[in-house]
């Protein structure tokens, strides 16, 4: 198309994956005590590719590197989510990761290209852009799960994502080959394009928009494809659970965009109802199942799965409106999880693992800051008010109610307040029952503070509320 | 001629090399002849004017990959008897199997999409037309971002290898330099005790 490449619009990406490289050859010298250099690095790194992020806000859609990347205003709204919530684990999981000796080179390094792999997939405007993205967060996730060498869960739990990973993207990529076929070109706008002009009931168009559906399903961990999520989560180091639970639940929401509204937007009439059927499935068996949970890491990947749903509701509604609310309600959403596994992060200590909901007994008694934190985190993801997670099924729900999907609106109003009740199950637990032992915890004062303020960000964010739900909304109008 | 020629000796020889693979009994044997078959495979894309493709295969099959399988072939104990035990149990199985793919491959390559009429014989490229630099080209300027991104994939592949499989092992060794010049009085600790009331001495 244009004869110069332009390497400005994707200049974030660019600093934090040279960064990467950079840190990674710099920990070679460090030693074990010195390790807290290459952390500043890549806390620093994440700072600066924030900055350049921000500064990008609001300039014109952009499509360069030959229509393979597109930088645009949903692009950079989420992007920002990504390299925050990035910067946010990093700083909560510091204690834990030391504890357990995670806290090495490679893992800050795994992150940063983790991170980057996201950004990728948000700015993706072809399919192979789009798998490239996806791959490279995959296979950091997988090494993440899998750095706690010496535990067995960790073993099992990155062994299962890694299999169950491979076929989501071996089912995604023969979609995306039967899309090439059907359309003759991998360009997300070209495809969209030639999809005008055929006829939609087409068999092979539907098989091809089944195996993108499925597969997309499998990524987000959408019910009847969510085998795997509370596995992993259970499973995992939580420093691993926390970077799989918050940035890339954001990134998968733009690759659902980027694929089925700005692709195969001609092709709604099918993606509309799969995505529907997996929406209600996942509220219903997310919420349903996480209340046997005795397990906290499990009940918070069970409230993922019904979270995935709720957001999926969003992109049901198919205006714009609902998906602005989708993405309001996956940024929301993803600060939350970070909160939630930051907090659990913090009450664990050197060789202490809080993960049972018994373990939380009687925080009240021994740290009622942490406990209020607690109480916070669980209002807000089940939606009471004036928690911004209300905000954010509120604008979900409107956005049913506005296509006349009463039905559906119904049905997520049920269930969310059937969740109610494991969150709300989890303060009983923090403030009602009295400690088997007290554990005097003495909290990093860092990431408490930063910690507190992402928490708290759920009651001082209100007042912007509309402000926050505008920026969603007009990212999202540079979908067609 | 010569081209029509090669193509039936390359084809010839990747084909029955190819059940060489699955029908000898050795298995370092039938890794070489793995070889020869992609040997012959790679000759007949030489032939198509795809020689980039056909280099690489040499390159990164024969060279790379199937010396990692000779050496594991090699490295492994494979009892052949044990292997070949359950033959006549799996074989009505695998017949069926072999059956539909026969029936699957002959229903699609006699469709429409086959026929010789709807695959014209391609272009020949000119003598000094380098498709090694054709790929190049298209790597490095329109797809020049997913191949950046592909080669992260593969840092990120090499991170986690070695991190998931180097140990710092606590290694015990001796300092041959403290051994002599231990002395009696490091080792050898002399307690004076009383003797036991009405023991004999």
């Amino acid at each position: 198309m244009n004869d110069t490449i332009q390497f400005m619009p994707v200049l974030p990406e660019i600093i934090i994956a040279s960064m990467a490289c950079f840190i990674l050859v710099i920990d070679l010298y460090l030693k074990d005590s010195q390790k807290m250099i290459s952390f500043g690095l890549t806390i620093l790194t994440l700072i600066v590719g924030l900055v350049f992020i921000v500064s990008g806000y609001g300039q014109e859609p952009q499509l360069i590197f030959n229509g393979t990347v597109v930088v645009d205003q949903l692009s950079v709204v989420t992007k920002f989510g990504i390299v925050l919530a990035s910067l946010l684990l990093l700083i909560y999981s510091q204690q834990y990761a030391l504890d357990r000796k995670l806290f090495g080179g490679e893992y800050f390094v795994l992150v940063l290209l983790g991170t980057v792999g996201m950004m990728v997939l948000t700015s993706s405007s072809h399919m192979l852009t789009l798998y490239m993205g996806l791959e490279l967060l995959s296979l950091c996730m997988y090494a993440l799960i899998a750095m706690q060498r010496d535990s067995a869960k960790a073993s099992e739990a990155a062994m299962k994502y890694f299999v169950l990973g491979a076929l989501a993207s071996g089912i995604l990529l023969y979609g995306m080959s039967l899309f090439y076929g059907l359309t003759g070109s991998l360009q997300l706008g070209e495809i969209s394009q030639s999809l005008a002009s055929q006829d939609k009931q087409s068999m092979p168009l539907i098989l091809a928009t089944i195996f993108i559906v499925v597969g997309l399903a499998f990524k987000l961990g959408a019910v009847p494809f969510h085998m795997w999520v509370p596995d992993v989560y259970h499973g995992s180091p939580t420093s691993a659970t926390i970077f799989i639970g918050a940035a890339p639940k954001i990134a998968a929401f733009a690759m659902v965009v980027r694929l089925l509204v700005s692709g195969f937007s001609e092709l709604q009439i099918h993606w509309g109802d799969m995505l529907s059927l997996l929406a209600i499935a996942s509220v219903a068996v997310g919420n349903i199942l996480a209340i046997a949970q005795t397990n906290f890491k499990r009940m918070l990947a069970y409230s993922t799965i019904s979270h995935m749903g709720f957001f999926l509701f969003g992109i049901v509604s198919g205006n714009e409106h609902g998906y602005g609310a989708a993405l309001f309600y996956v940024m929301v959403y993803a600060f939350m999880s970070l909160g939630a596994f930051g907090l659990l992060m913090i009450l664990s200590s050197k060789g202490v693992e809080v993960e049972e909901i018994e373990d939380l007994k009687g925080l009240n008694q021994t740290h009622p800051w942490l406990a209020f934190l607690m109480l916070l985190v669980m209002f807000s993801m089940a939606g009471v008010p004036p928690t911004i997670g209300f905000y954010a099924k509120l604008s979900v729900i409107q956005s049913l109610v506005s296509v006349g999907y009463y039905q559906m609106a119904i049905i997520a109003v049920l269930l969310a307040v059937i969740g109610a009740y494991y969150y709300l199950r989890i303060i009983k637990t923090v403030y009602f029952e009295d400690a088997d032992q007290k554990r005097i915890l003495t909290p990093q004062p860092v990431a408490t503070f930063v910690l507190s303020t992402n928490i708290l960000a759920v009651l001082w964010l209100m007042p912007f509320v509309g402000v926050l739900i505008d920026i969603c909304q007009k990212a999202v109008m540079v979908l067609p | 001629m010569i081209l029509q020629l090669s193509f039936y000796l390359f084809s010839t020889v990747l084909v029955a090399s190819a059940m060489m693979v699955v029908t000898v009994r050795n298995p370092v044997k039938a890794a070489l002849f793995l070889v020869l078959a992609f040997f012959s495979a790679a000759c007949i894309w030489m032939t198509l004017e795809a020689e980039f493709l056909s280099i690489v295969l040499i390159l990164v099959y024969v060279g790379a990959v199937m010396v990692l399988f000779l050496f594991v072939v090699m490295m492994l104990d494979i009892d052949i008897a044990r292997m070949r035990e359950g033959f006549a149990k799996y074989l009505p199985v695998g017949i069926i199997v072999a059956l539909g793919l026969i029936i699957e491959l002959v229903v699609v390559l006699s469709g429409k999409a086959f026929q010789l009429a709807s695959m014209p014989r391609p272009v020949g490229h000119d003598a000094d037309y380098s498709n090694t630099k054709e790929l190049g080209r298209l790597l490095y300027t329109d797809y020049v971002f997913p191949f950046e991104i592909a080669g992260l994939i593969l840092l990120v592949a090499i991170i986690a290898a070695i991190s998931l499989t180097l140990r710092r092992r606590n290694t015990k060794y001796q300092t041959p330099g403290n051994q002599v010049k231990v002395v009696k009085s490091d080792r050898l600790k002399i307690i004076k005790m009383k003797g036991q009331p009405g023991a004999e001495s």
